[in-house]
Formats: structure tokens, C-alpha cells, sequence
């Protein structure tokens, strides 16, 4: 279990560093094709690095507004309010603020910049079809989460790829119009290999983002269950999701799925090709039971 | 050459005795969070037997056995003198809880249901302060019998501390000594 918590983050760490080589990778290649200084860059990145420290503070609450999620107090949902008291004892933080979200499909997410500022967000359909154990599982999960910054590292990723985009977006908008095209420095090769690479980044800097929010949810589910000291809990409440895959959930679209403990599913079927796993927020939920039964 | 090695082994030294001081106060906090939900059962302990005894006033040695486990644990000083005296309150409100088991008025009605759910959640809550605690002692303990850190600890008397031990119900039938 050690083992797997330290050869996830390692990869994380790897992901976010790939994150910011394409980034400045990008920049190199509109200096190549401007043959200019990094102004644009320069600009770009405030611009990119305002946003991230807005979503950072604020997230929070406009993520919990657009779920619908409503703060229920102790005396409204004791058994949940006394599980994440006691995960949160396990694990050495302050308590989350707890709110339910009116949905029925069965799903949860965590949120907040840190453990100070966390809250904890279940479906009422996940109330209701979990066992003590499995909610106790599921709130682990998410408050790994918490105790993993996750929250930070999402902000930190997307802020990393949304750079990329807006600046290969910005500049291929620009070179299209015309503007620019007679400022290239003439006989560069490298200079006409930045067009077909600025297409392909904003691609790139998806997966990237994709596989790091998937490299998360392994770790959480594995220090989710080291705070439990019991993986089939959590793999249990996994295979029960699983189940209800089919049920829609109303209020989350593409822009939040990466919180979610599974996947919020838009449409039924399975999604198994490998195009789809490269452009899933989450590891397939069978891949996470087998990894929970291995512990 | 030397004064470069001179400064090596105080850094090293600053920060272990950092690391020292952060994990000893954790296993303080550590601490502190059981003591609040042993506190939280103590409390409760009487509202149970109450409730039960108004049903099955016939177990009143089971019920004068909880209160002088409870008044044991409350007394008691010392990490393993607690877990001991704890393990006997524990084994005391599952004999509770069973005996009520036993009367459908008693576990039907409202008060008891709530009863039995903060219990419950007040048993999980000091197994995962417990959890925590231990930990934190591990990894205290851990650097300070280890070395070159057992010199800093030793230097600045930093103390192994106890594990917070209870009997695992797992490990057999649990004798009937209530």
C-alpha cells in the first residue's frame, strides 16, 4: 500500500513537470515563430496566473453552488456527519464542512484549497445506497483528497494547460489573420516546425491534465484506504457505483467531472477504448477495484 | 573544509530537532483527540445504561460492572494503564448494546436507535484517534531510536512514547468477564 501511494505521487510529479515543459515549450515555439521577445508569453502567463489564484480561492464555493450541494448540519445526517469527523480524526485534520447534493446518482466529491478550508460533498442517492462501511470508504477518498492538496494540484494543472491552449489558441488566431507572417525570420527551419506543434499542443496539454486527475484518484484510493485500514469498503462502494452507472446526474458537466469520485456518467454505455481512457478524468472503476482487492 | 562539515552536521542538527519537536506535538494532539472521545463515551455511558435498565432491570450486575469500568477508565493515568481500563468500558457497552438486542420495544425506540448511533460513531472515532496517535508515535519513535537521529534526541532528551494498546477482539472468542 506504501509502495503504491509512493510510485503514484512520483508520477504526478512527473505529470505536472511534463505540464510545464509543454508550457514552455509552447512559449518557445511562438518566440521561434515571431521571431520577437516573450511579451506575449509574459502577458499570457499573469493573465493564466490571476485566473489560477482566483479559482484557488474561490473554487470552493462555486463548484458546491453549480452541484446544487446544500450544508446539512449534525442533526440532519448524523451517520455522515460522524463518519468524516472520524476520518478526519484518522486523519489528522480539522473536520470539512458536509453538504449532500439532490441527485440520485451515487457519487461524491471533495473540495477546497486546503484541510483548513475543505468541504465534503455526497449525493442523496449515495446516502442511501451505502452501508456504514462503504460511505466510510467513500469519505476517505475524498478527504485524501483534502490531505493531498489535490485541490492545489487541479488548480495547478489546469492553469498549466489552460496557458497552453490560450496562447497556441491566441497565436494560431493571429498568424491565421495575417499579422504576422512577414516578421518570420527567414531560412529557420525550427520556425516552421512551431505551427504543426501549436496545433498539437492544446491536445497534448488535455491528456496531460486527464492523467494526472487519473493518477489522483489511484492515490486516493489508496490513502483513503490506509485511513480506514480497510480497501474492501471503498471497493465495495466502487462496485455499487458501478451498478448504477446507467442513472444520469443533472447537475455536473465536463468542467467538474475531474471532481467527482467516479466519473459522472452523461450517457450509458461502457467506454473501454483506449482514445476514451485517454480522455477520461478517471481510471477505469474496475482497474480501481482490482488495485483495492490487491492491498 | 571544516567549517563547511561544521555547518553540514548543525543543519542536519536544526532540522531533526524541528522534525522532533513537530512529531512530538502531534502525538500530543494525538493524544488529546482520544481523550475527547473517551470523554464523549464516558458521557454517554449512563443515558445507555438508563435506557436499557428501563427495560431490563433484572442485569443490574451487568450495569454496576459498566459504571465501575467507567469510573476505572476515568481514573485511570498513563498511556497503558487508559488502554487497559478502556478495553474493559469497551467489551461493558457491546455487553449493553447485545443485551438490548434481546428486547424489540427497547430496540425499536427512538432514544435507543440514537443512543446506539453515537455510540457506535464514538467507538469508530476513538479507533481512528487511536490510529492517528499510534502512528504518530511510530514515526516518533522510529526517529529517535534510529540513528544519527537518536543523537539529536538524545542531546535535547526527547523521549520514546507508548503505543495506545487494546486487546484486538479479532484475535479469539472474547471471555464473558462482565
Amino acid at each position: 500500500m506504501y509502495e503504491q501511494i509512493a510510485a503514484n505521487r512520483r508520477r504526478s510529479v512527473l505529470l505536472i513537470a511534463g505540464a510545464v515543459l509543454l508550457l514552455a515549450a509552447v512559449g518557445w515555439a511562438v518566440g521561434a515563430w515571431l521571431g520577437s521577445g516573450p511579451a506575449g508569453l509574459v502577458a499570457a502567463t499573469i493573465v493564466a496566473g490571476l485566473m489560477a489564484v482566483g479559482s484557488y480561492r474561490y473554487g470552493d464555493r462555486v463548484v458546491l453552488a453549480s452541484a446544487r450541494a446544500r450544508e446539512v448540519s449534525p442533526e440532519e445526517e448524523p451517520r455522515l456527519h460522524n463518519i468524516v469527523e472520524g476520518l478526519a480524526i484518522a486523519a489528522g485534520i480539522p473536520k470539512p464542512r458536509v453538504y449532500v447534493i439532490p441527485e440520485r446518482a451515487p457519487n461524491a466529491f471533495a473540495t477546497g484549497r486546503d484541510p483548513a478550508h475543505a468541504s465534503v460533498a455526497v449525493t442523496r442517492g449515495l446516502l442511501e445506497t451505502m452501508n456504514r462501511v462503504e460511505l466510510e470508504g467513500v469519505v476517505a477518498h475524498e478527504l485524501a483528497h483534502v490531505v493531498d492538496r489535490d485541490v492545489l494540484v487541479g488548480t495547478i494543472v489546469a492553469t498549466l494547460v489552460g496557458a497552453v491552449v490560450l496562447l497556441s489558441e491566441l497565436f494560431l488566431r493571429a498568424s491565421l489573420w495575417g499579422g504576422s507572417g512577414g516578421r518570420r525570420r527567414g531560412g529557420e527551419p525550427l520556425a516552421l516546425l512551431a505551427i504543426p506543434f501549436l496545433l498539437l499542443a492544446p491536445l497534448a496539454a488535455q491528456v496531460v491534465r486527464f492523467a494526472v486527475s487519473r493518477q489522483r484518484e489511484f492515490l486516493a484510493d489508496a490513502q483513503g484506504a490506509l485511513l480506514t485500514r480497510y480497501p474492501p469498503g471503498l471497493a465495495s462502494a466502487l462496485r455499487k457505483i458501478a451498478g448504477a452507472r446507467d442513472v444520469p446526474m443533472r447537475a455536473s458537466h465536463a468542467a467538474t467531472a475531474h471532481l467527482w469520485l467516479s466519473q459522472p456518467s452523461r450517457f450509458e454505455g461502457e467506454r473501454t477504448g483506449w482514445l476514451e481512457r485517454l480522455f477520461s478524468t478517471h481510471p477505469p472503476i474496475e482497474e480501481r477495484i482490482r488495485r483495492l482487492e490487491e492491498m | 573544509m571544516a567549517a563547511v562539515a561544521a555547518g553540514a552536521v548543525l543543519l542536519y542538527g536544526i532540522v531533526t530537532f524541528n522534525r522532533l519537536v513537530a512529531l512530538r506535538t502531534r502525538v500530543d494532539n494525538g493524544w488529546s483527540q482520544i481523550d475527547v472521545q473517551l470523554r464523549r463515551r464516558y458521557d454517554l455511558i449512563p443515558n445507555l445504561v438508563e435506557t436499557v435498565r428501563g427495560y431490563a432491570a433484572h442485569e443490574r450486575e451487568l450495569f454496576e460492572r459498566v459504571a465501575e469500568a467507567r469510573a476505572r477508565a476515568i481514573d485511570a493515568r498513563g498511556v497503558a494503564h487508559q488502554a487497559q481500563a478502556e478495553d474493559q468500558v469497551t467489551r461493558g457497552v457491546r455487553r449493553l448494546l447485545a443485551v438490548a438486542e434481546a428486547y424489540p420495544e427497547l430496540r425499536a425506540s427512538a432514544q435507543f436507535l440514537a443512543l446506539q448511533e453515537e455510540l457506535t460513531a464514538t467507538e469508530s472515532k476513538i479507533a481512528y484517534a487511536r490510529q492517528f496517535y499510534n502512528d504518530q508515535v511510530m514515526r516518533l519513535n522510529t526517529l529517535i531510536g534510529s540513528f544519527p537521529s537518536s543523537l539529536v534526541a538524545r542531546l535535547f532528551g526527547f523521549a520514546p512514547r507508548d503505543f495506545f494498546d487494546i486487546e484486538e477482539p479479532v484475535r479469539g472468542p472474547v471471555g464473558v468477564d462482565l
